[in-house]
């Protein structure tokens, strides 16, 4: 299946957050919103709160580990039964016909793991793809959680947006502070606090956060380009190196374009090594003979598509403060691992196989131009 | 499924995806404008490629049928791989050790080729 054909499958968000952080309420408030009125929802469990909504199944949480007793490449077989027998019968007429899913999970669960699911399925993945996940965080208790469990960690890290609640419980000053936390540890992914009493509103306000939390994501051509701005902000580049225990994130950074397939040879050996403790990778990859930039999304072991944006993103830290610029940077959010140990890899990787390359073919008449580039950027 | 080898055709790998038009062509990439290599040739170049990161380890890569790759040992033990997705675990069972990027060693070796 081709990249692009990404756009065109069905989004299966995850909300995910530590127990009692405000899923279900968070969760009730954005399906009131009309953008998400054909939503399947999948929970894994019937909490305390309610949730009123026309489509809406339990699961089991049931893992499969597969040979390699990586628990990110774990198949959660509970949920590829569940969202098969949900597509089956919405092709069958006997359940509405949903355009997302929406995984509430319980609240010690790894996203990681739904997301191998999704990706890794031969049959699931010619029907859904991996939307945002997004992590509630609780103003109150979040500090303790981050603190004491690993589970809360993980579910920020892997988060692509971050919802703080109970905002009005916590003072202001307690909410910055856990703020700031949040986004030090994953710098790529906005962090929304959630108004009023446990994330309560709606209306108009329940379809602007139903749209930024869940609809836009990076795999939707009409958001591709705000989403790499998201993750090129100032909290991620050119940013000083976080740590939250063994758990830290900062960006690499380079000028000098690196070729594709060396890239890859380099990034598949990093994540087979390391990728159960590179919990999460975004960015941009700068390859030359290229308008824009490869657009690099994975979590854990598993890469999403790369796909490419025709312009350069406007990248915090550079020229002016907010121009576009070329250059590869690449947020990395792992745990225990050196930075300057991984870009010395990817400097060595870049340098002793940039001399291998194979010559370029001749010049042909279809060729992207990558001056008109670059003088398009000085203009 | 391939009636030869018994190897299941799956989803291509990341890394021979079309990312871009100007990266891959071919005709399961995203048409003829810009291309810039056969996905052949991307196929020959990823081996050649591959092998400066194998040298040193003692490993050599070869394409078998257009379709997969054949990784051995110099004492010519063999896996054959679908993509590099599976390179690195073959090459490790084949090894009996890990193959780390971030091994300075390793990075010497590589520079040395």
């Amino acid at each position: 299946m081709r990249a692009a054909d990404w756009s065109a499958l069905i989004p299966v968000n995850v909300v995910t957050g530590f127990l009692g952080s405000g899923k279900t309420t968070l969760l009730s408030r954005l399906l009131a919103s009309p953008r998400l009125a054909s939503t399947a929802v999948l929970v894994n469990e019937f909490g305390e709160v309610g949730l009123d909504h026309y489509l809406l199944e339990s699961v089991s949480e049931s893992m499969v580990l597969l040979d390699n007793g990586c628990v990110c490449c774990a198949v959660r077989d509970d949920l590829r039964s569940a969202l098969l027998e949900l597509h089956g019968r919405r092709e069958r007429s006997e359940a509405p016909r949903y355009d997302r899913v929406v995984i509430e999970s319980s609240g010690l669960a790894d996203p990681a793991p739904v997301v191998h699911t999704l990706t890794a399925d031969p049959v699931l993945r010619h029907h859904y793809r991996p939307g945002a996940v997004v992590t509630v965080v609780d103003a109150l208790h979040g500090f303790g959680h981050l603190d004491r469990y690993p589970e809360s960690v993980k579910q920020v890290a892997l988060a692509d947006r971050l919802v703080l609640t109970k905002t009005d419980l916590a003072g202001p000053e307690e909410c910055a502070i856990l703020k700031g936390r949040l986004e030090a540890m994953n710098p790529a992914a906005p962090v929304r606090l959630a108004a009023g009493p446990a994330g309560a509103g709606g209306g108009s306000e329940s379809t602007a956060d139903a749209v930024a939390l869940l609809v836009e994501d990076v795999h939707r051509a009409d958001s591709r380009q705000a989403e790499a701005e998201r993750w090129l902000g100032p909290g991620a580049v050119a940013a000083p190196h976080h740590h939250t225990g063994d758990v830290s994130s900062f960006c690499i950074e380079t000028d000098e374009p690196i070729d594709w397939t060396v890239f890859g040879i380099w990034f598949g050996m990093l994540l087979h090594r390391h990728g159960e403790n590179i919990l999460r990778v975004k960015g941009i990859v700068d390859v030359p003979d290229l308008d824009g930039p490869v657009l690099l999304n994975a979590v854990q072991h598993t890469v999403h598509p790369p796909t490419h944006l025709p312009a350069w993103p406007r990248t915090w830290g550079r020229e002016d403060g907010r121009a576009p610029a070329r250059g590869t940077r690449i947020v990395f959010i792992v745990r225990g691992l050196d930075r300057e140990r991984i870009e010395r890899s990817l400097a060595a990787f870049r340098d002793s196989l940039a001399g291998a390359s194979a010559p370029p073919p001749p010049p042909r008449g279809d060729r992207i131009s990558t001056e008109s580039s670059r003088n398009h950027l000085a203009r | 499924m391939c009636g030869l080898c018994g190897v299941f055709g799956g989803e291509r790998h990341w890394t021979e995806r079309a990312a871009s038009p100007a990266i891959f062509g071919g005709p399961d990439g995203d048409g003829p404008e810009g291309r810039r290599m056969t996905p052949a040739r991307e196929r020959q170049e990823r081996v050649r490629l591959v092998n400066r990161v194998l040298d040193p380890l003692g490993l050599v890569l070869v394409e078998w049928a257009a379709s997969s790759y054949v990784l051995r040992t110099k004492t010519g033990r063999s896996e054959v791989v679908s993509d590099l997705g599976g390179l690195w675990p073959a090459a490790e069972r084949l090894l009996g050790r890990p193959c780390d990027p971030l091994d300075p060693g390793l990075l010497a070796r590589i520079a040395r080729t």
